[in-house]
């Protein structure tokens, strides 16, 4: 094992290290605050370092054609092995730089954002875990490690966003996220053991890189999946786990909900860590689902077709229900979910840079987002807390948007009754709903910069932000199809397009409603910008929400065209484009591009027309009110829940409630109660002994069992050399039955 | 001469049991202490036992034999393989926190601790013996101190749950002897497993069917007079002793639909005998129907277990229903043991050595997990005298121990990576999906397909599992506390702290370092495998 391998290894311990310290500080005696911002910052610094260190060292290696990493075994049957190990290969480089910086700037950020709360040294060792576990998954060298990464990842985020206990809504939303991607998971074990059955091996160099594997995989037919390849069916259900926790459709309804959690840990959960595991996931099989098109003769068969339109399904939806969402985080939660559906379309159109470069760009102006409305929220809320203070006890809100029982919009601050601001009104006042912000543009400049930088870029203004040049890609691949007469890529093209329309105005919208206009609440109006540990990671993301394009610009732009992503990851298609037997080489066009600066424009100025123009005053209605039903069924999310509590979670408990009643009474029962009518004595005994016996005998066997338990009671003396010689006897009158019958 | 390990083991209980019996009852504090000694002693010489298995010779080491009755072929034969040799330890380390969570136990003591101690000196010599005789008697053994303790010492219902516990695993035992009966008769008159595996090996695999059906005897005479018993005999080839002999002792593992007696059983039992019930004995039953029914007739195991696996399959699914709706706790670790025996028993019907190393290693780790969920459930029960989970909350500020040990024993129930039973399910679903590569015996020119849809529906369990686990952690210890009397419960004393930790240092080892135990079990498990590759 070489230096820079063993220093791949090191990039998640210095979190887990932190994480195990503090857990046992806490479970010794009291872990204090600044003991705990002193390791958990220790921790997250030294993973840095780390990784900067593997990141620069690495660039000037070939990775493709020798990954650095090491393996050991984990679990050994027979000639096989499971093992564990890490890597650092084209793919994860740029990640592994993305995802420790963005920690990085997370951790500083929540320092001060949860330094109020009496359990931020908890908060902070789940935090050391989550991140741990995600540069863990990032420089995992096969598919059991990574499933291992993925799934304490999973338990870390049940920890973080169910971190408000106390809170009903938190809680609810904590189990949610659990169980929905776990659902996932399911998918992605399967299609882990299904690789592992077909393949014998896991490691993502060995399995993606070999052309024979490939090869046999595509050729080969799935198991019960009668007509499709195996490469086909092993990935789609990979693609499982990447659908469970990139919350794409039809697993989308948790990650709304998970902004229950801190903002800190939406930020992590939406940009460093959960949903861009998923896509990663896919982007490590893209190889396999490549060579499916081997069987192709025109289109893109099965997989992609699959994976294309569950992307534009889910670009959508979010899209569409963000419009109509009044909770400033509840509108980026949507968002992430439509920006994720157009890196999985990408992935879906066989766009494979666009789809990192996405994810790549979008982890930083999502972190930035999320950062920055959290701090409005701890902004506007100090100005509630000042008023509050400042105002006798009970003292109503006249122009605070209440919030109805049911929803879920309270901020976290508010609801946890023992951070020590327990001002009574408080329940009642929404932080988090625009409409009771506006005009925070001069109250909180810092924030108000940053996060214009960062909805610019997820609008895609054209040239000057991240988001413009990754979605621009994603936009050419469908165009691409669109002009190669694909229907599906058509009906994506058009579909993203709208999308990205939608996507620039919800951005405007939210930008007009907290920042512009004038301040609809007091609070709002007493809001004041907070301390540089939350502002200095707003102005870093930011840099990279305008600059991170730079990565990858088309080599067709004078100057600053590198293709620098593009270059990195092109070499990994190489095995799979063999089994091919032709390239399926992306084509230039600026077509898409004029689409996407138009689009982007658009959707910027019809928010602005509307919402920047003549601002909202206080307890105006919002315009898309006005859109009546369809503002309520969008308002309503569509109402995904409720359709999934009807189909899938009340027969689920039905059943669990029944299942015993009607198999258990019904069937065995009455295969027992049969046996009992036609053989006898011996039937009888068995169905006495159910407790569930049809009423009319019940009696009889009652009693046929209270002379048996009597008689029962009075041979067994308790002493065990008289039930030895019975069961001998037994044993002897069986004896002799065989013999006698012999 | 060699140190006989096993009896050693085996006597660690006896004797500690026959000292306990000797001791006055007043002294309750003296008879734990024994009962803790011998355990203690078990639990070192079992782990004496695993570490000097020597994995690379495999095969049956640590071997005793003496001659008992050679007239009818019985002797007294003890050795363990790879697959068994973690099972002792198994035992003893749940043993040995058995006793310890039940330090409290004053109701006559002495009988108490007396019929534990042989209850799992019991299950020592059932997991250890290749005497099918002395393994029988083993067995029964182990059924009779169990109905006591349930009837003399349970809550609720108890001498309704002690019988039908009781009556449902003797007849499950009955049909296992009566079909072992069938290979003694069938082979060499000999209860030696050797001897019943090497003489099957010499048969053809209708031989059974042939011995029942030979024209002088009853059903032979019977299907000489109808055709269509003859063509039954036919297609079912062998089933007579296979299937007795697996289903016998699936009852013990509840296979499903013989799983009644499993939650009534363990709801009315103390604490405990649950905990050796549900992680050890089901084991035991599980550990029988793969040495005496798919170790001793692989042929025919092949033909009928790719039908069976569709009842394991419902073991798991209905069970985990049911547990997740459930609110009695002692209720819910019941149906979670069905389910989890559900899966244990799937790997074994994958017939392959994905699946029997995961249904190994899910033995071991498993039957711990459950213990320690039992001990948990006990612990809080003993404490406050409520069994409704919806009914506690806040423990985790009164028992952050016993919080932390729920924590760990749900995620290794609900296959989290770095717990045990994470290792284990990844083997078993690999092992099913192996298995639907395979030629189908039953039907000719067929792949058994359908092992890939029982991997599909046994999957679903890791959702399941989850679902029950977080909802009552969540509620029983993580709430809120809202109850002021649950905040005034007494807190754990030093031996409950050390046996949770204990429990839980075992799954995580496991978990960590499946290794540790996998290539002992493995060992075994391989020599298995190459009678099914034949």
């Amino acid at each position: 094992m070489d230096n820079l391998a063993l220093l791949t290894w090191l990039i998640p311990v210095p979190l887990f290290v932190a994480f195990g310290l503090m857990a046992l500080m806490a479970y010794g005696g009291r872990l204090p605050k600044p003991t705990a911002t002193a390791i958990a910052m220790t921790g997250v610094l030294a993973a840095l370092v780390l990784a900067l260190i593997v990141f620069a060292s690495s660039l000037r290696l070939n990775l493709n054609k020798q990954p650095v990493g090491s393996s050991f075994p984990w679990l050994a049957t027979g000639d096989t092995t499971f093992n564990i190990g890490v890597v650092v290969d084209p793919l994860n480089l740029p990640f592994v730089f993305m995802v420790s910086l963005a920690c990085t700037l997370i951790f500083l950020y929540s320092t001060s954002y949860m330094a109020n709360d009496p359990r931020y040294a908890r908060f902070m060792t789940y935090l050391c875990l989550f991140a741990g576990s995600m540069l863990g998954l990032v420089v995992s060298d096969n598919l059991l490690t990574f499933f291992v990464f993925w799934e304490l990842m999973g338990f870390c985020s049940y920890a973080l966003i169910g971190f408000f206990y106390n809170k009903p809504s938190a809680f609810k939303a904590a189990v949610k996220a659990f169980m929905t991607t776990r659902i996932g998971d399911m998918f992605l074990m399967l299609g882990i053991v299904y690789l592992w059955s077909a393949t014998g091996t896991l490691n993502f160099h060995a399995i993606m890189q070999n052309e024979d594997i490939l090869e046999h995989l595509v050729h080969e037919p799935a198991l019960i999946f009668g007509g499709l390849s195996a490469a086909t069916v092993i990935g789609l259900l990979i693609f499982g786990g990447t659908v469970g926790k990139s919350a794409q459709w039809p697993l989308h309804v948790w990650l709304p909900d998970a902004m229950e959690g801190p903002t800190p840990v939406s930020a992590m959960i939406h940009a460093a860590t959960m949903v861009s595991a998923g896509v990663l996931l896919s982007l490590r099989i893209f190889p396999l689902l490549n060579a499916t098109l081997a069987h192709v003769p025109s289109g893109m068969g099965t997989a992609f077709n699959v994976i294309g339109f569950i992307g534009a399904m889910t670009a959508l939806i979010g899209a569409l229900i963000a419009v109509a969402q009044f909770d400033i985080k509840r509108v980026l939660a949507y968002s992430t979910i439509s920006q994720l559906g157009f890196m999985v379309a990408a992935i879906g159109m066989g766009a494979y840079v666009a789809a990192a470069f996405h994810l790549l760009t979008h982890a930083f102006f999502k972190a930035l987002l999320f950062l920055g409305s959290g701090s409005v929220i701890h902004g506007v809320e100090h100005g509630h807390h000042h008023l509050a203070h400042a105002a006798p006890a009970g003292h109503a809100e006249p122009t605070g948007h209440v919030v109805p029982a049911d929803d879920h919009g309270h901020d976290a601050h508010d609801a946890h009754g023992t951070d020590g601001h327990d001002a009574p009104s408080e329940p009642e006042f929404d932080a988090q709903d625009m409409r009771n912000m506006g005009g925070l543009r001069t109250r909180m400049p810092v924030t108000f910069i940053t996060f214009l930088i960062g909805g610019l870029a997820l609008s895609g203004f054209p040239f000057i932000t991240a988001g413009f040049w990754s979605k621009d890609e994603i936009l050419g691949a469908a165009y691409q199809g669109l002009t190669e007469g694909q229907t599906l890529h058509t009906v994506i093209f058009a579909v993203l397009v709208f999308s990205a329309t939608l996507t620039a105005f919800y951005t405007m919208r939210q930008i007009a409603l907290t920042f512009f206009g004038v301040a609809r609440t007091e609070a709002a109006a007493n809001a004041a910008e907070n301390p540089w540990q939350m502002t200095l990671p707003l102005g870093v993301l930011s840099f990279f929400a305008l600059f991170a394009g730079l990565m990858n610009i088309p080599r067709q732009i004078p100057v600053i065209g590198t293709e620098w992503l593009g270059n990195l990851l092109e070499p990994t298609l190489e095995a799979s484009i063999k089994v091919i037997g032709h390239e399926h080489a992306a084509v230039f066009s600026f077509v898409p591009m004029i689409v996407s600066i138009v689009i982007g424009l658009l959707g910027l100025s019809v928010g602005w027309l509307i919402y920047g123009a003549k601002p909202l005053a206080a307890n105006q209605a919002d315009p898309v009110e006005k859109l009546g039903g369809l503002f309520t069924f969008l308002n309503r999310r569509m109402l995904w829940d409720e359709l999934y509590r009807a189909v899938f979670i009340m027969p689920l408990q039905w059943i669990a409630d029944n299942y015993s009643r009607i198999v258990d009474k019904g069937i065995i029962d009455g295969i027992l109660t049969g046996g009992y009518a036609i053989g006898g004595r011996f039937a009888g005994l068995l169905k006495s002994f159910d407790e569930r016996v049809v009423t009319g005998t019940s009696n009889k066997v009652g009693e046929f069992f209270r002379d048996l338990g009597q008689s029962g009671r009075e041979l067994q003396t308790g002493r065990v050399q008289e039930y030895l010689v019975s069961a001998l006897i037994a044993a002897v009158v069986m004896l002799a039955f065989f013999l006698f019958i012999q | 001469m060699a140190i006989p390990f096993l009896t050693l083991i085996m006597l660690c209980p006896i004797v500690g049991g026959i000292v306990v019996l000797l001791m006055p009852a007043r002294n309750s504090e003296g008879i734990k202490v024994v009962s803790a000694v011998a355990m203690i002693g078990a639990v070192l010489l079992a782990l004496a036992v695993l570490i000097g298995y020597n994995k690379t010779l495999g095969g049956f080491q640590f071997e005793e034999r003496a001659p008992w009755i050679p007239t009818l072929g019985i002797g007294y034969h003890m050795a363990v393989d790879g697959f068994s040799a973690p099972l002792p330890l198994l035992n003893a380390i749940v043993g040995l926190c058995a006793v310890l969570v039940s330090w409290r136990q004053e109701d006559r003591p002495r009988e108490f601790f007396a019929f534990l101690l042989f209850l799992i000196a019991g299950v020592f010599g059932a997991f250890m013996s290749l005497d099918v005789f002395v393994f029988l008697i083993m067995y029964e053994l182990v059924l009779f101190p169990v109905y006591v303790l349930v009837a003399g010492w349970g809550s609720k219902n108890r001498e309704y749950a002690a019988m039908k516990l009781t009556i449902y695993l003797f007849l499950g035992s009955l049909a296992a002897i009566v079909g072992l009966l069938v290979v003694y008769f069938g082979t060499g008159r000999s209860f030696d497993f050797f001897d019943m595996q090497n003489g099957i090996k010499n048969l053809s695999p209708d031989a059974f069917t042939d011995l029942l059906f030979r024209p002088s005897s009853l059903l032979g005479s019977l299907a000489a007079r109808f055709p269509a018993l003859s063509e039954l005999a036919r297609i079912s080839r062998g089933w007579f002793p296979f299937l007795w002999i697996f289903v016998g002792f699936g009852v013990l593992a509840s296979i499903w639909p013989l799983h009644n007696w499993s939650p009534d059983g363990y709801a009315a039992a103390p604490t405990p005998v649950s905990m050796l019930h549900g992680g050890v004995l089901k084991a035991t039953g599980a550990y029988a129907a793969v040495r005496f029914g798919v170790q001793l007739m692989p042929d025919v195991a092949k033909y009928w277990l790719p039908i069976i696996v569709f009842l394991c399959l419902v073991n798991v699914l209905y069970a985990g229903l049911i547990a997740y709706r459930q609110k009695d706790l002692k209720y819910i670790i019941g149906f979670a043991s069905v389910s989890h025996l559900g899966l244990v028993l799937l790997g074994i019907c994958a017939l392959n050595a994905y699946g029997l190393n995961g249904a190994g290693l899910e033995l071991f780790a498993g039957g711990v997990m459950t213990g320690l969920m039992f001990s948990l459930v006990g612990i809080v029960y003993e404490r406050s005298h409520e069994r409704d989970y919806t009914k506690l909350d806040g423990l985790a500020k009164v028992l952050p121990v016993a919080a932390v040990g729920y924590v760990i024993g749900a995620l290794a129930a609900m296959g989290m990576p770095g717990l045990s039973g994470f290792p284990a399910e990844m083997l078993i679903f690999s092992g099913l999906w192996q298995a639907a590569q395979t030629q189908s015996l039953m039907f000719a020119n067929t792949l058994n397909w359908w092992y890939a849809a029982i991997a599909i529906g046994g999957v679903l369990s890791v959702v399941i599992t989850a679902a029950w686990t977080l909802r009552v952690g969540a509620k029983m210890f993580f709430s809120e506390p809202v109850t002021d009397a649950w905040q005034k419960l007494p807190a754990l004393d030093a031996r409950e702290k050390f046996a949770i930790a204990f429990m839980s240092a075992v799954l995580i080892i496991v978990g960590v370092q499946p290794n540790s135990v996998m290539s002992i079990i493995d060992s075994g498990v391989q020599a298995m495998v190459k009678a099914f590759a034949g």
